[in-house]
């Protein structure tokens, strides 16, 4: 092998990369995905608890720092693995478990009000992101069962501590339809 | 292998599917046998729909033939008393389905019918009329799906379907009823299709038969040629299973499919049982709601297998002790609600005869193969050859396995019909069908969810948007507030 | 009374995968019998000690992988893989040799990918391709049929072919070798009999279905007919293709396996077809005189994308 060889091949080959690079470059810029219906579309798969455990105020800001690149696909504990899953298979990622850091993935459970401890504070009412709770100051408060995300944000405002989380009643029967293991 | 090929005319009439061994000769060879009524009728009040009706009667109502106990609402039709008594109970009873509530009525042997039954001049009736009609008459489908046929009916009137497809296929092993009631009821069929080609507003009507039932044929066509109706008609159609599948029916009928999601009204067709035709025009006739239907209990398990003629509500032991009871050798395995492939495995044979329920098997361990220990899918794909709605089997069960969605819906699991075709020749022994019944189930649960969580979105977006405003209008009187005792002040100074 | 309850349907036909696995096995006797005839005992040799192995490697992975052996050793699928592999390769190989391409095979070919049912390529072409590129001697050389069992081994018509053409002499000046029949290549051809033989018992029991043997057949011949009228002195014509080398074994035993296949029917005509033309392309132009197993393992990567564009339309779907 002489000079007179390999200056053609090398040549050849620098010159394809280039090519090639470009090409890849150009179509990256014009081929980029909408980054808005990404946002749209990761917001679709999320719980919408808006717990905030994934340290951000709400899901949407959630959804908006996964497809910034800011924050992984394990931060979801309401959603569960079946959502950390699917976020990661959206973005073409390797899915990664929940991340216990951010919360414990629980079964799906509502709040429950003790309706005879409650003083009526009406602490409650503007902590939950989904108005479930109805009441008034001095009036008795309860959770509307159908609403209620469990998401948990109204525990720490009440002063009196009467409100229990309880497993949500359509979880029996999700159980009965888990898939099996054979 | 079992598999069907076949053509009638230039066009395969089903694709896949399968020929299976009839079973049907014995209850055949005699006719059919009156039971008498009960001495207890247990009413369910999920005849088979899958929706309760509301039961009107409390304990203690004294009960005639006919006296209307529980009224219809959605999917279920009104339901009536078939001996006469005093209500005992309304309580949860084993059914077909489990267990439902079910009024419990205690006959007094008298058989009193309720007074002011009478037959209906159903030929000076106007379509609207008619249907309001029918509609006391708690009929409902036979075939199995007991849904209220005078709501079905309204329907197709209101989409102006131009075919009435009376369903005689009976393509289910075992199962026999059907061709029992057109070999000897022929007429009251004809009658019935009359009726329901004026209550819908069809222009014409075809009865719909398997080649397998000459007898069956004969019958029809000389009650045919005695009515003398020239919009009815009948077609035969080759003897596979499962062709007396609603959709599959029409698509080999009229060759055209029902698209996926949407009812037949959307092609032109409406779909009765001839069982339900009967019942129509024992209505018309008599004035006699729906209170019996034709039952087949046949089976190995079984001394002497016949068609029975049932009240609703008589429990399934009655019937098995009226054919002879159950035989020793060999004994009785298992005791199925149906046919051998879509039947229900009942638990009791307390369970009682409802509108929907058209067979009992009383099966042998040698009458139902069973199967064998599981292996894993070798994708041979013979469930994909005999799958007659052409889904992909071997793919929905990997899907539903690993509880892939977007799997499931792009391989078409709403469309699976259930009809057991795909477990029926794995050589894995693979419960193909319980797995997408599940499947079914769990998407279902997971749609609620999503459901759920944007409304929950929404609530969301509200609460943060009102509390923007509340800051916003705090923020605002605030500025206010202060701008005022600037100005005061400014004055005062 | 109170009865057991399940879940609908409530019965099925009865077929298992021993049954299924049964037939082919036996649809192989013919084969088995005419290379013995050809061959003399080697092959029964072969065949016993690739079975033996095979189980023994089963048994071993199912130990590794914890799980039950008992049912999955019954199923004799694995004596499928066994006796494919015995018979595809040369009756004069080395028993150990054979032995260490089923233990790869079995192992690797198949366990390491989740045993039954999850293979993505055909388990015995693993085992082929393994020993081919590892042994090309050992592999290559086959002996001259005929009944002096003790004879000389030469070149097979594929061979010969292959360098007959390369060295410049025309189709039918290398056709009137020794190494050619009147089909095909002598010996092979009856093995290709036989091979058809216990194909067709296999379509007419229904345990294969025809869309992947007509395919693969059809996507051999005709490229080579085309390929023999446009230049009859370069190119072998289609009866030859058909009749020599591991065509009709291929056809409808190798390729029909329906673990790496593809899922519907329309995809197996691909697949089919994608195998034909690429042995054919193989034994015209490539480096290895015959391309059944290099097709199969080439077509098996392209399952998934076959399964992907070849769903079928669904009853009530647009």
């Amino acid at each position: 092998m002489n000079a007179a060889t390999l200056l053609p091949a090398v040549g050849v080959a620098a010159g394809l990369a280039v090519v090639l690079g470009a090409a890849l470059g150009w179509l990256a810029t014009r081929l980029r995905a909408d980054p808005d219906s990404l946002v749209e579309r990761l917001d679709a798969l999320l719980p919408q608890t808006q717990c905030g455990q994934c340290r951000y105020p709400g899901c949407r800001p959630y959804a908006v720092a996964i497809a910034s690149g800011e924050a992984g696909t394990d931060r979801c504990p309401p959603g569960g693995e079946a959502t950390a899953r699917a976020l990661a298979t959206l973005l073409g990622r390797e899915p990664r478990p929940v991340d216990p850091r951010y919360g414990e993935t629980r079964p799906p459970q509502v709040a429950v009000i003790d309706e005879a401890r409650c003083i009526g504070c009406a602490l409650c009412l503007p902590a939950c992101p989904v108005d479930a709770i109805v009441g008034a100051p001095r009036f008795v408060h309860t959770v509307i069962e159908a609403q209620c995300t469990g998401c948990e944000l109204c525990l720490p405002p009440c002063p009196v501590d009467c409100i229990a989380l309880l497993p949500s009643p359509g979880e029996a029967y999700r159980a009965c339809t888990a898939p099996a293991s054979a | 292998m079992h598999r069907a090929g076949f053509r009638m005319s230039a066009r395969p009439v089903l694709r896949g599917g399968l020929r299976l061994e009839s079973h049907k000769a014995r209850p055949l060879e005699h006719s059919v046998q009156l039971l008498p009524a009960p001495s207890i009728a247990v009413l369910a009040l999920d005849q088979g729909s899958g929706e309760e009706a509301r039961a009107v009667v409390t304990p203690g109502t004294r009960v005639r033939v006919g006296t209307r106990v529980a009224a219809g609402i959605g999917a279920a039709a009104d339901l009536h008393s078939p001996v006469s008594g005093e209500v005992r109970a309304v309580e949860l009873r084993p059914t077909a389905s489990g267990q439902g509530t079910c009024i419990v009525v205690a006959s007094d042997g008298r058989d009193e019918r309720e007074p002011g039954l009478a037959p209906l001049n159903w030929s000076t009736l106007d379509g609207a009329a008619l249907l309001e009609a029918l509609a006391g008459g708690g009929l409902a489908g036979f075939g199995g799906a007991a849904f209220p046929t005078a709501a079905k009916l309204a329907l197709a009137r209101v989409a102006g379907v131009e075919l009435l497809l009376l369903n005689g296929a009976e393509c289910e092993p075992w199962i026999c009823c059907d061709d029992a009631l057109l070999r000897e009821r022929a007429s009251d069929v004809v009658l019935g299709t009359r009726v329901m080609l004026a209550a819908c507003g069809a222009r014409r009507a075809t009865i719909a038969l398997e080649d397998d039932k000459p007898e069956a044929r004969a019958a029809l066509e000389a009650a045919l040629a005695a009515a003398g109706d020239a919009r009815l008609a009948i077609v035969v159609l080759p003897a596979v299973f499962p062709l007396g599948a609603e959709g599959l029916l029409i698509a080999a009928v009229i060759g055209r499919e029902v698209p996926t999601g949407a009812l037949p009204p959307e092609v032109g067709v409406v779909c009765q049982n001839v069982g339900t035709a009967a019942a129509v025009a024992r209505y018309v006739s008599a004035g006699m709601p729906a209170l019996t239907r034709l039952v087949t209990v046949t089976g190995s398990g079984v001394r002497r297998p016949a068609n029975l003629e049932a009240r609703i509500g008589t429990p399934v032991a009655e019937l098995v002790a009226a054919c002879g009871g159950y035989g020793d050798t060999p004994p009785a395995a298992r005791l199925i609600a149906g046919g051998s492939l879509t039947g229900r495995a009942l638990a009791t044979d307390a369970v009682p005869v409802t509108k929907g329920l058209n067979c009992v098997l009383v099966a042998t361990a040698a009458d139902l193969p069973w199967r064998e220990a599981q292996v894993p899918c070798i994708r041979c794909g013979d469930c994909a050859a005999v799958c007659p709605v052409a889904l992909l089997p071997q793919q929905l069960h990997r899907a539903a396995r690993a509880d892939d969605l977007a799997g499931l819906a792009r391989f078409g699991l709403t469309d699976c019909i259930e009809c057991g075709c795909c477990d029926y020749v794995c050589p894995s022994a693979i419960p193909l069908t319980a797995g997408f019944r599940a499947a079914r189930e769990r998407q279902q649960l997971h749609e609620a969810e999503r459901r759920r969580a944007v409304e929950t979105k929404a609530r969301y977006e509200r609460h943060r948007r009102r509390q923007g405003e509340e800051a916003e209008a705090e923020r605002r009187a605030f500025e206010a507030a202060r701008r005022r005792a600037q100005s005061d002040g400014a004055g005062r100074a | 009374m109170e009865f057991p309850t399940s879940a609908s349907p409530q019965t099925i036909a009865g077929y298992t995968v021993p049954r299924v696995m049964f037939q082919v096995l036996l649809a192989l006797a013919p084969v088995l019998a005419v290379q013995v005839y050809l061959y003399g005992p080697g092959p029964l040799w072969l065949v016993a000690v690739a079975c033996l192995t095979a189980l023994a490697s089963e048994a071993l992975a199912l130990a590794l992988r914890r799980r039950p052996s008992q049912a999955a050793l019954r199923d004799g699928s694995v004596l499928v893989t066994a006796v494919l592999l015995a018979l595809a390769v040369p009756p004069l190989l080395p028993w150990w040799l054979l032995a260490f391409g089923t233990a790869f095979a079995v192992l690797i070919g198949k366990h390491a990918y989740g045993g039954l049912g999850q293979n993505p390529f055909n388990p015995a072409m693993v085992g082929y391709a393994v020993l081919l590129v590892s042994f090309p001697l050992e592999m290559t050389r086959w002996p001259v049929p005929g009944p002096e069992w003790d004879a000389l081994t030469g070149a097979t018509a594929l061979d010969a072919l292959r360098t007959g053409l390369r060295q410049g002499y025309t189709m039918q000046e290398v056709r009137a070798g020794a190494e050619f029949g009147r089909l095909g290549a002598a010996g092979s051809e009856w093995v290709n009999l036989a091979a058809l033989a216990g194909g067709a018992y296999l379509l007419g029991r229904r345990i294969i279905r025809w869309q992947i043997p007509v395919a693969m057949l059809a996507g051999l011949a005709v490229p080579a007919a085309l390929a023999h009228g446009l230049d009859p002195g370069a190119h072998a014509g289609a009866t030859f293709h058909l009749a020599s080398g591991a065509t009709m074994l291929g056809a409808f035993f190798i390729a029909t396996d329906p673990v790496s296949a593809a899922t519907s029917d329309r995809g197996r005509l691909l697949y089919g077809a994608g195998i034909g033309l690429v042995t054919w392309i193989i034994r015209s132009w490539g480096g290895y005189p015959d391309g059944v197993a290099f097709a199969v393992l080439l077509m098996n990567l392209a399952v998934p994308l076959l399964d992907r564009v070849t769903v079928p339309r669904i009853h009530g779907h647009p």
